[in-house]
């Protein structure tokens, strides 16, 4: 059983779009969705709900203003700013709970939080394990590492041959909790300064964890030179460049009536795709 | 005033508007608060005056002293220390630099030393004061460095006159998403902006960000960026949720093409000023002036 990871370094490259394809073209696997704060995904796979449970990522200090003699200690030692006037603000506590062990009255408590909630679905391209953080909430990072879990435990038990996972923008911890431990982390970029900019970071990441990299430019015909720089960023970094999709407004189209690409139209875009998904398994 | 530009979806146009609204007021003060993926140097191109490095305190145990009591692993919630046996094991990448270590240890055999998890620079773009952060590769948090960004800031160091603006505007530049670096970005703005697209991602994240400016209690706008593909259920959304939509921006092969070489969309096509200055005057009203 493989793990593959789509990630990008830079949001909207199109991540999403042809993970989505992928789990129409992909035989006897599991999908996941690890962009837990903005979870897209579920739009074009369609998933029936079949378990739902609850992720409580930690905790929060809560100060009963009865014991509480205003002594101001919590205040002092919290380095999160998130004691003011005797009250916690819950979205800037980082349940460290110092507070919690330093008051002399014994006025704080620390409460769990329900940072969230993680499904197991079945879909129409199969087993489909998703999040939703709650608003404002924290630990992503390990609500990623949940859905990952448990995508792999349902790929072993059932004989599945991927997992494959749709990850979130960024490098930092929920990226780097999609792609911990993964077989292939496959680089959505674009050919914009931002998009070679980021995607020169995120390649640095996925080697800072030895994970093996592989490119693909989304929209390449927007800007034909750099394109040819990404291509040229790629050889020297002896990173293999496995797609070249072109722009096209089909995509939107296809999206619009919550379709993944290569169900919605033959054109070019989705024989890309399709090549893509062919190279990958040739891995 | 304080705009932070934010979007549930990430390349909706973020740092394209935060980047033409501060060209066209010129003179504020522009924070990108994206340390993971930092653009908009790219289009401002500022000269960089000012490069330190931002440290998060961790753990230094003097085993001398420690007594292998165990105290400082019971308390640590990031599992960022255990004792076995006669042994302390540091993991400082998990470290939120809490500090309840050094403080509660019964023997005072913990100090705090400063780990490197970022650069922070600062620097000027014409009349622009420029300030981003940029995170180390490999690096999990992201949240103490989008704090040292923030604090560079004139509203929260009124005496950091060398880097001040004259009219008293920031504009920030938000990583994507909804969580712990967003709030931490969006935290202390009197307005957001919020980019989205007219497509079902677009709609699907922008409601996640409305949520979370509600809870925030930041009042905020919409600016719909491509316009003009896509469907009308953001529009409708919009109408419905009473959140008011102060700019479209259509899908337009130049500012695509003079976006992907850095070039700010003012530019190529200077009538925005126009509009960017429309945008203020809406965000102005809409926050009492």
């Amino acid at each position: 059983m493989k793990q593959i990871v789509v990630i990008s370094g830079k949001g909207g490259t199109g991540k999403s779009i042809i993970t989505g394809s992928f789990a129409s073209l992909a035989k006897n696997k599991v999908m996941a969705d690890c962009d837990v704060d903005a979870a897209d995904l579920y739009l074009l796979l369609h998933p029936v709900v079949k378990e739902t449970h609850e992720f409580r990522g930690g905790k929060t200090a809560f100060i009963d203003q009865s014991r509480c003699s205003q002594c101001g200690k919590c205040q002092e030692v919290c380095r999160f700013e998130a004691i003011d006037n005797y009250v916690v603000d819950p979205i800037s506590c980082e349940g460290c709970g110092i507070c919690f062990h330093i008051c002399p009255e014994k006025a704080i408590k620390m409460v769990d939080n329900l940072s969230g909630k993680w499904f197991v679905s079945e879909t129409k391209y199969g087993p489909f394990v998703h999040a939703k953080l709650g608003i404002a909430e924290e630990n992503s990072g390990k609500l990623v590492t949940l859905v990952r879990q448990n995508a792999k435990l349902i790929a072993e038990k059932e004989k599945r041959d991927f997992v494959i996972i749709d990850g979130p923008p960024g490098i930092g911890c929920p990226v780097i909790a999609s792609l911990a431990g993964v077989d292939i982390a496959l680089i959505v970029t674009e050919p914009t300064l931002s998009g070679i900019h980021d995607l020169e970071r995120i390649v640095g990441v996925a080697r800072h964890f030895g994970i093996k990299s592989f490119v693909c430019i989304n929209k390449y015909d927007l800007n034909l030179i750099i394109t040819q720089k990404i291509e040229e960023y790629c050889r020297h970094n002896s990173i293999e460049l496995v797609g070249k999709i072109p722009f096209d407004i089909s995509v939107i189209e296809a999206l619009v009536r919550g379709l993944p690409i290569v169900e919605y139209s033959n054109n070019q875009v989705t024989n890309e795709i399709k090549n893509l998904w062919e190279k990958i398994l040739g891995i | 005033m304080i705009i932070a530009v934010a979007s549930g979806k990430g390349g909706t146009g973020k740092t394209t508007i935060a980047v033409g609204l501060a060209l066209s007021l010129e003179n504020v003060q522009f924070l990108d608060c994206d340390v993971e993926e930092p653009n908009a140097h790219i289009f401002l191109k500022p000269e960089i005056t000012h490069t330190e490095w931002v440290n998060i305190p961790v753990p230094k145990v003097n085993e001398d002293r420690c007594t292998y009591c165990g105290k400082c692993a019971e308390i640590c919630v990031y599992n960022a220390i255990a004792v076995i046996k006669e042994r302390v094991l540091l993991f400082s990448e998990l470290c939120h630099g809490c500090g309840g270590c050094s403080l509660l240890c019964p023997e005072d055999a913990i100090e705090e030393v400063g780990r490197p998890i970022g650069v922070l620079q600062k620097g000027k773009s014409g009349s622009i004061s420029f300030t981003h952060g940029k995170l180390n590769l490999g690096e999990a948090l992201a949240v103490p460095l989008v704090r040292a960004v923030k604090r560079a800031s004139l509203e929260t160091h009124p005496n950091n006159n060398q880097f001040t603006s004259n009219n008293g505007i920031t504009i920030i530049d938000v990583p994507p998403g909804t969580s712990c670096p967003v709030i931490e970005s969006v935290k202390g703005s009197n307005f957001c902006l919020l980019a989205t697209e007219p497509t079902p991602f677009g709609l699907n994240d922008l409601v996640l960000a409305v949520e979370t400016l509600k809870k925030l209690k930041i009042p905020f706008g919409v600016v719909i960026n491509r316009a003009d593909v896509g469907d009308k259920k953001v529009d409708e959304y919009c109408k419905d949720e009473k959140v008011p939509i102060l700019m479209r921006i259509p899908m337009d092969r130049d500012i695509a093409m003079a976006y992907s070489k850095g070039i700010p969309i003012i530019e190529v096509k200077p009538a925005y000023k126009k509009e960017f200055l429309k945008l203020y005057e809406k965000i102005e009203d809409l926050t009492g002036g």
